[in-house]
């Protein structure tokens, strides 16, 4: 998706360095909310097992937060389960974009499904090869998870000490990670554009009148419109 | 098995089952290039719409003046081309910036 005219190492040994220096950015900022999550579940009475087992099975930060304040506000384990489902089903079309990414093996399918998340697949996307695609996934991938349930252990054991997170301004950390990943794709291939606009403020005027997790698929509703003006990047 | 346990279970299935469906369909079909260009498509266009709702919305209202500013000079960021870390820390500075000084 950037420049095709940059030199690379070669395809299968993309270079690590620029990876883990811009995904380890990613990891400190979703360490930190792990920490809240884990916090905010203790505090409200929940016992430590529950952040911590929802955050290894599950793993999907925005699915267990709401999950957690469906319980957390007396709403039954079934709406608990339910939310996060809705929430994570978007999951379902970015396995489908990153899928030829994650190896040839069972094994490597296996758990590299397990890693597909919005960051994981934002960065892989944003790489300009399959080689380089596959290893950010993979770097961002085992990174966030183990950074991620680290925070989250961390967090429950330690309570409420952490105070307000919201002080931190990390809320706006993850947009602007998802700006900077997608940017290039816009830029280069200006097909993108219409669709993302149009899906964007879709999701924007539905959001307060359906479910969470509803707003960002109904933005599909706009792909219709992708390739009908413009010139194309070639995405791959 | 407790109820908060089966419904831990019942989200960590389902998620699982979600993630899997691009990896257990890969090899199985073999999609067309117009298909395979709208996957991906699909990805960009779920992005976007996941970054205008978490940059604006919370709880299923308005999210506050900070944040949207925040994200915002992160995007300046961004189009003039700043290190990923620069956007990032920017975008955070920014809003945590105006939240102590008392912008919601």
């Amino acid at each position: 998706m950037r420049s095709p005219h940059r030199t690379s190492p070669g395809p299968g040994t993309p270079s690590l360095a620029p990876l883990v220096r811009d995904s380890s950015l990613v990891w400190v900022a979703s360490g930190v909310v792990g920490l809240s999550f884990g916090a905010i579940s203790v505090a409200g009475g929940l016992p430590v097992w529950v952040p911590v087992v929802m955050s290894l099975l599950v793993y999907a930060g925005s699915a267990q937060f709401s999950a957690v304040g469906v319980l957390l506000a007396g709403g039954g384990p079934f709406a608990a389960a339910a939310t996060g489902l809705l929430l994570n089903t978007r999951t379902a079309a970015f396995s489908l974009a990153v899928a030829d990414l994650l190896g040839p093996g069972r094994a490597a399918r296996f758990l590299g499904a397990h890693l597909v998340t919005d960051e994981t697949v934002a960065f892989a996307l944003a790489q300009p090869d399959p080689a380089r695609r596959r290893a950010a996934f993979w770097v961002s991938g085992l990174g966030l998870f183990a950074v991620w349930n680290a925070g989250v252990a961390a967090g429950a054991l330690a309570g409420t000490a952490l105070g307000d997170t919201a002080a931190y301004g990390l809320d706006a950390a993850f947009p602007a990670v998802l700006v900077a990943l997608v940017l290039p794709a816009l830029r280069e291939d200006t097909r993108l554009r219409r669709p993302a606009a149009l899906g964007a403020l879709l999701a924007l005027a539905a959001t307060p009148f359906v479910p969470a997790g509803l707003p960002v698929l109904l933005a599909l509703a706009a792909l219709p419109l992708y390739g009908l003006h413009g010139k194309g990047g070639a995405a791959r | 098995m407790s109820a908060t346990a089966a419904a831990i279970l019942v989200l960590a299935a389902g998620t699982y089952a979600f993630r899997l469906v691009g990896p257990a369909l890969h090899g199985r079909v073999t999609l067309p290039d117009r298909v395979r260009e709208l996957l991906t498509a699909g990805a960009v266009v779920l992005l976007v719409a996941l970054l205008a709702t978490g940059a604006l919305t919370e709880g299923g209202g308005f999210a506050g003046w900070a944040r949207p500013a925040g994200v915002l000079a992160g995007a300046a960021l961004a189009w003039r081309r700043a290190p990923f870390a620069v956007v990032v820390l920017g975008a955070a500075g920014v809003t945590a910036v105006l939240r102590a000084v008392g912008v919601g």
